[in-house]
């Protein structure tokens, strides 16, 4: 890992839980009811979405967890 | 009040669940739901053997969870009967939205939350060794009077949940032997069944059942999905039932499903659940932070892979013309249609397979506040940790008896306060949050901000709404929603509010010990 400002990289995760909090419903599409191969559009956003919320978790109990929580300061 | 409609819809009329069942089919589901019930059991027992007296070892099997038993034993006492009942019951009737929130507050606040606070207390209770929410922060404030309040309070929230519980499991028995069993009676063996498994096993045999419990939920739902869209052709078949029968079904939000109701629902209950009793005392079991990590990691995709199924269940037999009668449960009703009786009775089991792991949870976690925070500092503080386990046990019998009888009377007025159990714990979380990580919060502070934001709720909650006249507009004092927002979320920021006002205002005494709270990094 490449030495990183501790503030900014805590405001990336900040960011980063914030994006995917509020991403889970997909707003842009209310009101649409478009079909993809049986199920609305707007599921396949969140079903996509939820993956990638595991993705930034398992990012982050890499390199952020340890950092704020327990482990020594970074 | 859409809340309360979840609650009405988990409490079927037996009558109608039980209709076009033969008397073959009826022994079948007896032998499905008795076989489950025996291998509980025999689960339970091996627990035992392995469960040493001392409450550190009956109330957390010794801090020593795996992964997959912890994430299993927390999912499965998470969902009580919502997913099998309830949660298809709203998206047949409303739509599949409620996968949303479901994804937003389980999926996702709550693995946030599962790192804020669950993390965080299970630090602390390696350094100090607690066993319960109200102990650490007694512990930490010095003030046994916040340690009582703590644990009354969640003790009144549980009352009504666990009464609830034993409801479901009595209608769903009464639906599953077509009246043989009448409801009393199957309220009644739930009853004497979780008594006899809490009181022996512990923490250790709830958790190893929530596991076979929570993969056994897993499977069944996913089997019913293939079962049902092989019979029907397809999700596409069952879509364009719904464009012909419910159009406004398949485009996002609705009259029901507005934003303030996604949000207030997904943030009220994701915080809710931190404080209850079963799920807060699993912070302190896990047997490294690698376990929690890997909880923390699969939690969504959990969510996503039991829910989702369960919902789409319930929005498809709206789209295939399934009727089902007003206080029935749909998945049954769907089942009963597409697959065979066997199968759904399997599917009932998993629904009573849920309420028993919710409740049994929740009396072992309830019967811990009860001797440890309530009977051990205001009765007697010598008990010896001997009697103090048996104590647990006696608890769990009153409580569990107390819920019964309760659950016997079915009075509507309980369900409402059952339904708003999740907005009593919501309240508890902001000042607990705050006392985690602001090392000046005072015991003064701890008091009037869990004590006012529960004034404020529970004002909400019984008293009835009244207009009230304000600048020429007239608002509706102590409604449950003010132009749509809960108003628990209104009780969470006057909680958090009062928290660090008066902690600021007040000074902390000297038997306060804010360095408790202090790990690692801090």
């Amino acid at each position: 890992m490449i030495q990183m400002n501790p503030s900014l990289r805590a405001a990336g995760w900040l960011l980063a839980f914030a994006v995917v909090v509020a991403g889970a419903v997909p707003w842009f599409l209310w009101g649409n009811s478009q079909l993809i191969g049986g199920l609305p559009l707007w599921l396949w956003w969140h079903i996509g979405w939820m993956i990638v919320a595991t993705a930034v978790f398992a990012a982050f109990t890499r390199h952020g967890w340890d950092r704020y929580l327990g482990g020594i300061n970074g | 009040m859409a809340e309360i409609g979840i609650w009405e819809a988990s409490m079927p009329n037996p009558a109608l669940l039980s209709g076009g069942l033969s008397t073959a089919a009826t022994s079948v589901e007896l032998l499905v739901v008795v076989g489950y019930l025996l291998v509980a059991l025999v689960v339970g027992l091996l627990a035992y053997r392995l469960t040493g007296t001392d409450a550190e070892d009956y109330y957390l099997a010794s801090r020593s969870l795996g992964t997959l038993v912890l994430l299993f034993t927390t999912f499965a006492t998470l969902l009580s009967a919502f997913t099998f009942f309830a949660g298809p019951n709203l998206a047949y009737r409303q739509g599949p939205e409620w996968i949303l929130v479901m994804g937003t507050m389980d999926g996702i606040l709550f693995a946030i939350l599962w790192y804020l606070i669950g993390y965080k207390q299970w630090l602390i209770g390696q350094q100090h060794g607690y066993v319960t929410l109200p102990e650490m922060l007694g512990d930490r404030f010095g003030s046994t009077r916040l340690r009582g309040l703590v644990a009354g309070v969640s003790l009144f929230w549980l009352f009504p949940y666990v009464m609830l519980q034993q409801m479901g499991a009595g209608e769903a028995l009464v639906g599953l032997t077509d009246g043989a069993v009448p409801y009393w009676g199957g309220a009644a063996l739930i009853t004497v069944f979780m008594i006899l498994y809490v009181g022996l096993a512990g923490m250790r045999g709830v958790a190893w059942t929530d596991t076979i419990q929570g993969l056994f939920m897993l499977s069944v739902i996913w089997i019913a999905v293939a079962w049902v869209l092989s019979a029907i052709g397809g999700p596409a078949v069952a879509a364009a039932g719904l464009d012909a029968n419910n159009p406004t079904f398949l485009a996002l939000g609705s009259s029901f499903y507005t934003p303030q109701y996604i949000i207030s629902t997904a943030v009220v209950i994701a915080f809710g659940v931190t404080m209850f009793p079963q799920i807060n005392q699993r912070f302190f079991v896990a047997e490294s932070a690698a376990v929690l990590k890997r909880s923390f990691t699969l939690w969504p995709v959990l969510v996503l892979l039991l829910f989702v199924p369960a919902f789409l269940l319930g929005t498809w037999a709206a789209g295939l013309g399934i009727s089902v009668p007003e206080g029935a449960n749909v998945l049954p009703v769907l089942l009963g249609e597409y697959t065979p009786a066997w199968f759904a009775a399997l599917v009932i089991a998993g629904a009573m397979a849920a309420m028993m792991s919710s409740s049994d949870s929740m009396l072992l976690s309830g019967s811990s506040y009860f001797t440890r925070d309530l009977y051990r500092p205001f009765v007697e503080p010598a008990v010896t940790a001997d009697r103090e386990a048996w104590l647990a046990r006696g608890g769990v019998v009153a409580f569990a008896t107390g819920t019964f009888l309760a659950s016997l009377t079915r009075p509507g007025t309980l369900i409402q306060v059952g339904s708003t159990a999740f907005g009593g714990f919501a309240q508890l979380t902001l000042p607990v949050m705050v006392a985690l990580y602001w090392a000046k919060t005072t015991r003064v502070g701890m008091l009037a901000g869990i004590g006012g934001s529960q004034l404020l709720y529970l004002s909400h909650v019984f008293l009835p709404a009244t207009p009230v006249a304000i600048g020429g507009t007239t608002i509706p004092l102590f409604a449950r929603t003010y132009g749509g927002w809960d108003v628990a979320l209104a009780g969470m920021v006057v909680g958090a509010v009062l928290t660090i006002g008066v902690s600021w205002l007040t000074t902390a005494g000297v038997d306060e010990a804010a360095e408790r709270f202090a790990v690692g990094a801090d």
